[in-house]
């Protein structure tokens, strides 16, 4: 791919569509969407409103996905800022509210406060935190000195720049949601075309550069989307909620799913269902502002997805835990019944021996044996004491087997004293996959120490063996 | 009409109100932007929107106590969750904290809208900030007239620099190494949570006045524009506190010109001084570093030159070493040309008939130069099994940056190096 080949895409989509347009008019397609409605029998406000909202959640939701994946969230939010200056500026020169002139205004101010962050953090001793906020607050502050110069202009008092601020759907017409729907679709266009230049610069820029691609013609691209589904967004859910869009539906498509290929969807349709979800609330519900309702939404799903994602959902996070001390505790107490009567097998124990083995108490050493009995580990003696029954033994032989075996590996290859390779193997004989155990063994019966078929005998003393001993 | 210090009271009030914002925020957004946390200034201004509207639903009213307590509830509440989420489910922090603190606002949007939509709690004054009317809404204080934002900010200005003060040792190494800060004892959890509590703190009793955004302004740029100008501590907290008060006083002015609301204006100033503080920095400004790369540019070319004229005497060569032959064998271009103009004014190098020639200034100059290129090649052959013809190219780029106490050394390890066989290298 050479170097002005994006360039020469985006254009050449900017070209066919001005001439469609130009060939059609604004007026006559919505004519058609109108006919089409009354025909179909929905009301075409609604139709508008819905379309244009659900497109724009789809396309912020998708671009903002590559800057929650990139650690960019935040820049989003900067250049939201960032595009009020623009807004007030293209009002002053325009002296009406042409909203494309407005929307053009706030993209061509939006990339600037996006290319100052870049430059920022490049070629100055400021941190990116710093210059996103520098951006954001110095930029909204010029466009607060800008904007109230507009309202001090006789013709800008109803320029409704306010709108800007906190969004207001109801204040659109349809030739505005008209163009919200088209640069949304293209958008999504843009980022269909050029989705494998996306993917490798969101993991690994290095390479893209090492294999010639335009590495900074396609961030100036993906940065230009970012910042023109905020400018879009504007109007409708305002200046603040509208990182919120970028971020909360990529956030939360993250939990469910590890590739891009499933994310970028999943977080459209995030995206999506919460704009309309939100937009339909707020039009039937008296005093529910539309902005943050959507945002609200797309929170309750980010929210579930943390909690319920099958992977990387914190109850599953719980459960894996619970699910690890679990195992961890029935293989402790197998290994310290069987160390307590390795040498005679068919001796039993008392709950007490086996707490004193390991740091429980005798009630959790109980809980922990009622529990390995209703597995059929071990059984209780005719005097109330323990023993293991043949599948105890079984299993025990395992665990103990894996914990010798790391010991022994240890003090060999690692050279760590015996007396210290007890507690270091405690912490991994648990999640010793098969192999690995398989190579320990084999590499320790090249050295000849490994006694066939049978458990190796411990390197260090065993203290609650000593202690039955005696 | 009022005056205070021969100044118009309301023209005052402005500017101090601003500066005890500004300094408050300057203290406090040292150690954020140090730490890298700034946008947490942010988050946190946008996110007591909720403790807001829910103090003032529980309470019934806009008194400052309950006001504040719901705020800086909520701000700790933002600061926990980020951290949280990023911690517990595997979320980047900066998409954390973008998660929780647009939901959060968007919550005391439609708290707001809904529960308090007849009382005075506009949106848009939590953007913007209304100082030029707060600053009429006056209290008797010990017999004078202050406005009430001033009091409450005083009180603010006066706990954070009693925090910075006290806490100054704990801060210090909780931002420059956490890993030290906890290995000595430091709670690192609690100094950073009694800094956001502060942080929410003064941002709910500047928000009223400055408006978030300057909230935000106030908490980053003062303190980056410190960070560009010194590497100690303590000067950059001064240098931020001196900022913070130069933008109250020149945002205010700037404003009554143009007409224009005080607190943006105070943003952008804040802006222009820390877009000067990037160009002309001493040492950190993009100009003294694109003048200090210049002048080291100008010096290796300068130093190629004299090393040519040497080897070129050195080799008896016939031919004289012409002028466009030595700037091509030097690179060409502008600065091979300005660097043989300096050589020539500085009387290293003269032109005699149609050739160069070193005066004896100039052969001191550069024999100590081939010298030292011909330690390190000596060097580099003793210690590394480098081939011959691979010497020549790092003991280029080494002459220029090997000072006495480094030649000495060397001279330690090789000693007396000869020339390379007689011909030029």
């Amino acid at each position: 791919m050479s170097g002005p080949a994006p360039w020469l895409a985006v254009l050449a989509l900017a070209a066919v569509q001005a001439a469609l347009f130009a060939l059609v008019g604004a007026e006559r397609l919505l004519g058609w969407v109108q006919t089409a409605c009354a025909s179909a029998g929905l009301p075409y406000n609604t139709v508008m409103v819905l379309a244009g909202s659900g497109l724009l959640g789809v396309s912020s939701a998708v671009i903002g996905s590559y800057a929650v994946l990139r650690r960019r969230s935040l820049i989003g939010d900067a250049v939201a800022h960032a595009a009020l200056p623009g807004i007030a500026l293209a009002y002053l020169m325009a002296r009406e509210r042409n909203f494309f002139l407005l929307l053009l205004g706030a993209l061509v101010s939006g990339v600037l406060g996006a290319m100052v962050i870049s430059w920022l953090r490049q070629s100055t001793r400021t941190r990116q935190d710093a210059a996103i906020g520098l951006v954001l607050s110095v930029f909204f502050g010029l466009g607060i000195v800008l904007t109230s110069a507009v309202q001090r202009d006789p013709s800008g008092a109803h320029a409704g720049l306010e709108g800007f601020l906190l969004g207001k759907t109801a204040g659109l017409v349809s030739q505005d949601l008209l163009l919200i729907a088209v640069t949304s679709a293209n958008i999504l266009l843009l980022v269909w075309l050029f989705q494998k230049e996306f993917l490798l610069l969101s993991f690994d820029p290095g390479f893209a550069a090492v294999q010639r691609w335009p590495v900074p013609a396609l961030d100036i691209l993906m940065m230009t989307l970012l910042v023109a589904a905020t400018v879009i967004g504007l109007p409708a859910v305002g200046v603040v909620l509208m990182a919120a869009m970028l971020i909360i539906p990529g956030v939360a498509a993250r939990f469910w799913t590890d590739r891009l290929a499933a994310l970028l969807p999943l977080s459209g349709a995030i995206g999506l269902g919460s704009a309309v979800g939100g937009t339909y609330v707020s039009s039937i519900r008296e005093g529910m502002p539309t902005g943050p309702v959507i945002v609200l939404a797309a929170a309750a799903v980010c929210l579930f997805s943390m909690f319920a994602a099958p992977r990387r959902g914190i109850a599953a996070g719980v459960v894996r835990r619970l699910q690890m001390q679990e195992r961890v505790a029935r293989q402790n107490l197998l290994r310290s019944l069987y160390e307590l009567v390795e040498e005679s097998p068919d001796s039993a124990v008392t709950a007490e021996d086996v707490a004193g083995k390991r740091s429980w108490s005798v009630a959790d050493a109980m809980k922990l044996l009622r529990r390995a009995e209703a597995r059929g580990e071990v059984r209780r003696t005719m005097d109330g004491r323990w023993t293991l029954t043949d599948l105890g033994l079984q299993r025990a032989l395992d665990v103990v087997r894996a914990h010798r075996l790391w010991e022994l590996y240890l003090v060999e290859q690692a050279s760590i004293a015996a007396d210290h390779v007890d507690r270091d193997a405690d912490e991994l004989e648990h999640i010793l996959p098969p192999e690995m155990l398989h190579q320990l063994e084999d590499r320790l019966k090249q050295k000849g120490r490994w006694p066939e078929d049978r458990v190796p005998a411990s390197v260090h003393p065993l203290e609650g063996a000593a202690r039955e001993g005696r | 009409m009022d005056t205070v210090f021969g100044m118009d009271a309301i023209v005052f009030w402005i500017i101090a109100t601003m500066a005890l914002v500004n300094v408050t925020g300057a203290l406090l957004g040292t150690f954020l932007v140090l730490r890298r946390m700034s946008l947490l200034g942010d988050a946190i201004s946008h996110a007591v929107l909720p403790g807001l509207a829910l103090a003032f639903m529980l309470t019934g009213t806009r008194e400052p106590f309950p006001m504040l307590a719901g705020a800086m509830a909520a701000g700790l509440l933002t600061a926990l969750l980020t951290h949280l989420i990023h911690r517990y489910a595997n979320v980047p922090e900066d998409a954390a904290m973008g998660v929780v603190f647009t939901s959060l606002f968007a919550l005391g949007v439609v708290m707001i809208t809904r529960v308090a939509s007849h009382v005075d709690l506009d949106p848009g004054c939590v953007l913007y900030g209304v100082l030029e009317s707060a600053a009429l809404d006056t209290r008797t204080v010990f017999g004078m007239e202050i406005p009430r934002v001033a009091v409450t900010l005083s009180a603010t200005f006066l706990v954070t620099v009693a925090f910075v003060a006290l806490f100054w040792k704990e801060l210090k190494i909780v931002s420059f190494d956490p890993q030290l800060a906890t290995t000595l004892g430091i709670n690192a959890d609690r100094v950073h949570y009694l800094l956001m509590g502060l942080v929410a703190a003064f941002t709910v009793a500047a928000f009223e006045a400055v408006g978030s955004i300057l909230v935000v302004a106030m908490l980053i740029a003062p303190a980056a524009t410190a960070f560009l100008l010194t590497d100690r501590l303590h000067w950059m907290t001064l240098i931020a506190a001196a900022t913070g008060i130069l933008i109250a006083i020149l945002g205010r002015n700037i404003a009554a010109v143009y007409d224009a609301p005080v607190a943006g204006m105070a943003s952008v100033v804040a802006g222009g001084l820390f877009l000067l503080a990037v160009l002309f920095a001493p040492r950190y400004g993009v100009v003294a570093r694109r003048l200090a790369q210049v002048r080291l540019g100008l010096r290796i070319s300068g130093e190629d030159l004299l090393g040519l004229a040497y080897r070129w005497q050195e080799s008896g060569a016939r031919t004289p070493l012409t002028a466009s032959g030595a700037l091509d064998a030097a690179g060409g271009g502008v600065a091979s040309r300005a660097a043989l103009w300096l050589l020539r004014r500085a009387g290293l190098l003269v032109k005699s008939g149609d050739g160069l020639r070193l005066t004896a200034s100039g052969e001191e100059r550069a024999s100590r130069l081939v010298h030292r290129h011909r330690l390190w090649e000596a060097y580099l052959a003793k210690h590394l099994p480098l081939p011959d013809d691979h010497l020549h190219s790092p003991a280029d780029r080494m002459e220029h940056f090997m000072d006495s106490d480094l030649q000495r050394q060397v001279e330690e390890q090789v000693p007396e190096p000869h020339g390379p066989s007689g011909a030029p290298r």
